[in-house]
């Protein structure tokens, strides 16, 4: 079983419309949506629901009114400043319990957060593994962890050749957490100059935890010679442009009626993502690209 | 004044609005630029700012003095995070995994725990012109992201307009980045995708009690479901930017809306006065 995690730096960079492109193209896997603060692969995969699981993780503290002396001590050590007038403020708690570890009076206890849900679908495509990160929560690194394990599992069950996810944004917890480990990791980038910078850092990640990179260049004609720096910043750090796709209105078209790109138009972006499917899938499994 | 600049999803255009609307400003007010999207700061590329001010953003993590601990197992049993272990007769420590809330040295009963500073990112200082920058910079391979944030937000001086670029998403990152602003601009486009992240961010928002209201940018493609969204839900939609190949080669080489096509700028004027008076209508029907 390979891992594929599709990453992008910023977001924004079509990321979701080619990992719903490869859901259509890939034949034997399962699809995980890694982007559990704003998932929107469900957009195009259309899912129907099978099984809903909660999702508790971390602590809040909670001060009981009747016990507290107001003696301040929690107020004092909390380096998060979660504590105002003896109330806990919750968007600020960390869950640290260092309140409750030291109140004299033992007012403060440690409540359970229910911090989301995670589900396992159906959709056309195959199984769909994804999850909704409650407003405002912490953890969603340890969620994304939830959704990878439950799809390598899906994957395990159902002996399928791929685990094919959709990365959060920005190189933190939750990337980190989708990253490592995996087989290898999809960039798709975009050829400006924020681009390019975000790129490094994606790419200075993937080293950091030792994963395979290939780099995807989408809207590559949007500015033809930062597409040719790219490339270049690319080479330099010996890793691979899988495909360099036009920009072009039907993904935003396909997106609206929802339905992954490759389902809608048979265009020059379509015809360049089955290459660079053929690519993925040939290299990960030992043949040379062609 | 603080205003913070957010979108549910990123590449929706936060950038180009922040660095704009604090360009437009700078002409006739103090303006400070915050560029709180640690994990990919970008703002840089379109001020490209002269760096005056360095800091090093640190977490106390703990370091153990082997010779005091009793390997009585009281700091991993405490510690929230699996960030400190004993195995045997040694304490592991995992700085990336510890958030420095500074219980395990506390409450170490052999004051056998010192705290170390561990460097998690980086802050930096400068100007453009008119406008006073700061962002902040997460390490690659560090996972915490507030507390650099919180950072950058200690810059912030209540006498000038304060812009701050927020990071996309919902989770902490984005709660640290928006707390204590007067209003909040989402930018976002017509598309699915644009409507489903704007209806979270419109979520956090409200959670956190800051008002605001919609940019709605490369205005064209998609539909009309978001500026449907936002007249059911009476967000005001303060700008409209449209799909735009000039618009979209700019941004592509680095170059700021205003700076490119300066007869933006009023657009971008326009846009600060509603949100001015957005802010001080509802200051005033809250102290009625
Ligand atoms: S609490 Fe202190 S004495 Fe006990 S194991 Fe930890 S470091 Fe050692
Ligand atoms: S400072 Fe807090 S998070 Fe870090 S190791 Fe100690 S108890 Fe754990």
């Amino acid at each position: 079983m390979k891992e594929i995690v599709v990453l992008s730096g910023k977001g924004g960079t079509g990321k979701t419309s080619i990992v719903g492109a490869l859901a259509a193209l890939a034949q034997s896997k399962v699809l995980a949506d890694c982007d559990v603060d704003a998932a929107d692969l469900h957009l195009l995969l259309r899912p129907s629901e099978k099984m809903r699981t909660e999702f508790w993780s971390g602590k809040v503290a909670r001060i009981d009114q009747d016990r507290c002396d107001e003696c301040g001590l929690c107020q004092e050590l909390c380096r998060f400043h979660a504590i105002r007038d003896f109330q806990v403020e919750e968007a600020s708690c960390e869950g640290c319990g260092l309140c409750h570890h030291v109140c004299p009076t033992e007012a403060i206890t440690m409540r359970e957060n229910m911090a989301g849900h995670w589900f396992i679908s159906g959709t056309r495509y195959g199984p769909l593994v994804h999850a909704r990160l409650g407003i405002a929560q912490e953890n969603s690194g340890k969620l994304v962890a939830v959704v990878r394990q439950q799809a390598r599992k899906v994957a395990e069950e159902q002996a399928l050749d791929y685990v094919i996810s959709d990365g959060p944004p920005g190189i933190g917890c939750p990337v980190i957490s989708s990253l490592s480990g995996a087989s290898l990791a999809l960039l798709v980038t975009e050829p400006t100059l924020s681009g390019m910078h975000d790129l490094d850092r994606v790419l200075g990640v993937c080293r950091h935890f030792g994963v395979p990179a290939t780099v995807c260049i989408n809207k590559y004609d949007i500015n033809e010679e930062n597409t040719r720096q790219t490339e270049e910043q690319c080479s330099r750090q010996a890793v691979d442009v899988v495909a360099r796709i036009p920009f072009d209105n039907a993904v935003t078209e396909s997106i609206v009626r929802g339905v992954p790109i490759v389902e809608y138009s048979d265009g020059r972006v379509t015809r360049e993502i089955v290459t660079m499917w053929r690519r993925i899938s040939g290299a990960s499994e030992g043949s040379s690209p062609a | 004044m603080r205003i913070s600049i957010a979108s549910g999803k990123g590449g929706t255009g936060k950038t180009l609005v922040a660095t704009s609307l604090a360009l437009a400003l700078s002409d006739r007010h103090h303006v400070q630029l915050l560029d709180c999207d640690v994990e990919e700061p970008n703002d840089h590329v379109f001020l490209r700012p002269e760096i005056t001010g360095r800091e090093t953003v640190t977490i106390p993590v703990p370091k153990v003095n082997e010779e005091k601990c009793t390997h009585c197992r009281k700091c991993a049993e405490v510690c929230a995070y699996n960030a400190i272990a004993v195995l045997g007769n040694r304490v592991l420590t995992f700085p990336q995994l510890c958030h420095g809330c500074g219980a395990c040295s506390y409450l170490c009963p052999e004051k056998a725990i010192t705290e170390v500073g561990h460097e998690i990112g980086t802050v930096e200082w400068g100007r453009f012109g008119g406008v006073a920058f700061v962002h902040g910079r997460l390490t690659v391979g560090e996972a915490m992201a507030p507390p650099v944030i919180r950072k950058v937000k200690e810059r912030v001086n209540n006498y000038d307009i304060a812009i701050v670029d927020v990071p996309p998403g919902t989770s902490c990152p984005v709660v640290e980045a928006i707390k204590g602003s007067d209003f909040c601009i989402l930018v976002t486009e017509p598309t699915p995708f644009g409507l489903n992240d704007l209806a979270l961010a419109v979520e956090t928002v409200q959670e956190l009690a800051v008002p605001c209201g919609v940019v709605l940018n490369r205005a064209g493609i998609g539909d009309s479901r978001v500026v449907d969204y936002c007249s059911e839900n009476s967000i005001p939609v303060l700008l409209t930017i449209p799909l735009d190949l000039e618009i979209a080669r700019l941004y592509s080489r680095g170059i700021a809306l205003v700076a490119g096509m300066p007869q933006w700028k009023s657009s971008f004027l326009e846009l600060f006065d509603m949100v001015t008076e957005l802010v001080v209508e509802r200051n005033r029907s809250a102290k009625r």
